[in-house]
């Protein structure tokens, strides 16, 4: 599904451009970089390490200023932290000292507001949580603490999610399992998702569409149209389409890495290279 | 903007650096007394051992002034108990009076001087060195200003104690965890929010460390500053005690500090396990 034909983009970035001021001079993160997500899309962001994917999604989030460029959000310019847009870190980034219930409450607390408990029920009940509310993230597995960290992240009814790669450090039976996952709290709620990872069959199977950076400093080099309908089923990974697709995104990344100076412009077609 | 570069891959700051308070529990009921034989084992081992001190000093001869016997310490404990019990409470005074100051002066300055880290660097030689300065060493000086009353010994409690709290305490506030003060920020979470609700619970475990160890070593600051000068308090008994060779008293006075001491470390053990357990 692809959910095309509105003219404003639901999240715009516009020559994104972040230089890091470090000890040891500064970091062109990313340069120049544009990127549109329709309302209820899915996109995925992959490129190789240190392309500044995560700096994308952080400046995306408004927890990151940009050194220029924009960000729009249903074509207005946010300039902070926005409550419309929910956001899944890296590792579950449960507060430890708090349980399940507590850490779900958490952003209603900020936002001195009443928890919608039934909303919340609903979400526990869709990642298979209810019950759990009262175990500290400790006695959580990795799957589970990402469960809640989900949960936490729609408790706003944001709009928009970004998941800064949510399951990286997931073993794979669950990570597929996370990604179903994804799927279903998507077909329920149509939220717009930009999923950072590193895992390509991970981007293809949630993805309308996956979006292939370049090298640091990170603009987007690629973009590739998941044609797959909706509910996604762990067969079409299978199938041939799938495996080139996975193939040329590989390349496309592995290209990306060859290429040995960081500043020098470079177009996606001539910086393919054939891995020995 | 010059925000730090993201990384949350790596082990975040504070892991495994930490004392925490589980990990002090050698002794206090760490890991929990299991079985009748363990009983049996402990209360075995007291016996010999004690046993075995009182066996040696009488078969030995040992005189009364140097060593006494467990048993005529046992004996002055409670003999002599209504005559100490007001120079405990005395000590206690102090004690709390002293650690409540120092340690709230503490724990709010280690509060604001994380917050600004320009400032804590200044600042930072002058709490090293009150953290090493044994505060005993200004007793004599505090009684000259004060006298012999309660105020000198509070005071010296008072400098003993916060030092050590505001120096754990500050360690606790510098644990910064990026992603959790991002996801905070997320929620458009104020400074103050971000501090009470993730920089606070943070920091609580070195906080009850910082705790603990100030209020031992205002307990050693009390009994000292009260040897130096003054006619009450546990300390005072113990130099009144050795002066008039009356051993056994002496002893009862110690054992009754390490009641004390042990007392502060059980306290703050069960309220890390209560409150700061999930450093675990």
């Amino acid at each position: 599904m692809n959910a095309g034909d509105i003219t404003t983009p639901k999240l715009g970035v516009q020559a994104a451009t972040k230089i890091y001021h470090t000890a040891s001079g500064d970091l062109l993160a990313l340069d120049r970089c544009s990127l549109d997500v329709k309302t209820n899309e899915i996109v995925s962001i992959v490129g190789p390490s240190g392309c500044g994917k995560t700096t994308l999604l952080w400046s995306m989030s408004g927890l990151h200023g940009l050194t220029s460029g924009e960000i729009r959000l249903d074509g207005k310019a946010i300039t902070g932290p926005h409550p419309d847009i929910g956001i899944v870190f890296q590792e579950a980034n449960l507060l430890p000292w708090r349980n399940l219930d507590a850490n779900i409450r958490f952003p209603f607390e900020i936002k001195g507001e009443k928890p919608d408990r039934a909303w919340i029920a609903h979400l526990l009940n869709r990642v298979g949580l209810d019950g759990f509310g009262g175990k500290f993230p400790r006695e959580l597995s990795g799957g589970m603490q990402q469960r809640a960290a989900i949960v936490r992240a729609l408790a706003l009814k944001p709009s928009v999610l970004l998941m800064d790669e949510p399951f990286g450090a997931l073993d794979s039976f669950t990570r597929e399992e996370m990604n179903r996952l994804v799927e279903e709290i998507w077909l329920d709620t149509k939220t717009t998702i930009v999923f950072i990872t590193h895992s390509i069959e991970e981007a293809i199977f949630l993805s309308d569409r996956v979006v292939v950076l370049s090298a640091r400093p990170g603009r987007v080099a690629k973009e590739y149209r998941v044609p797959f309908p909706r509910p996604r089923s762990l067969e079409i990974m299978a199938t041939r389409e799938v495996f080139d697709l996975t193939n040329r995104i590989k390349m496309d990344i592995v290209g990306e890495r060859a290429t040995p100076k960081a500043e020098q412009q470079r177009t996606s077609a001539e910086i393919v290279r054939i891995r020995p | 903007m010059s925000d730090a570069i993201p990384e949350f891959s790596k082990a975040k700051s504070g892991d495994g650096q930490d004392v925490s308070l589980t990990n002090l529990s050698a002794f206090a009921s760490g890991p929990g007394i299991q079985s009748g034989k363990e009983v049996a084992a402990i209360v075995a081992v007291a016996v010999i051992v004690i046993g075995g001190i009182e066996l040696a000093l009488r078969l030995f001869h040992v005189p009364l002034y140097i060593m006494p016997p467990p048993s005529s310490i046992a004996y002055a404990l409670f003999d002599e108990f209504p005559l100490i019990a007001p120079h405990l409470g005395y000590t206690l005074v102090e004690l709390l009076s002293g650690f409540a100051i120092g340690a709230a002066v503490g724990l709010v300055l280690a509060a604001v001087i994380t917050q600004f880290p320009f400032a804590e660097k200044i600042v930072a030689p002058y709490i090293l060195l009150l953290v090493t300065t044994p505060m005993l060493a200004l007793v004599p000086l505090l009684i000259l200003r004060f006298g012999f009353g309660y105020t000198p010994r509070i005071i010296a409690v008072a400098l003993a104690a916060g030092p050590m709290v505001m120096i754990n305490a500050a360690t606790g506030f510098r644990r910064v965890d990026s992603a959790k003060i991002a996801l905070a920020r997320s929620y458009g979470a104020s400074t103050l929010q971000i501090f009470w609700k993730i920089r606070a619970p943070m920091a609580l475990p070195m906080i009850l460390v910082g705790l603990m160890i100030g209020a031992i070593f205002g307990l050693l600051t009390a009994v000292g500053a009260e040897m130096v000068g003054g006619g009450f308090g546990l300390g005072n008994r113990l130099t009144t005690y050795s002066s008039m060779i009356q051993m056994p008293q002496f002893f009862a006075v110690v054992l009754i500090l390490s009641m004390l001491g042990i007392l502060i470390y059980v306290l703050f053990f069960l309220i890390g396990k209560k409150w700061a357990s999930w450093e675990a």
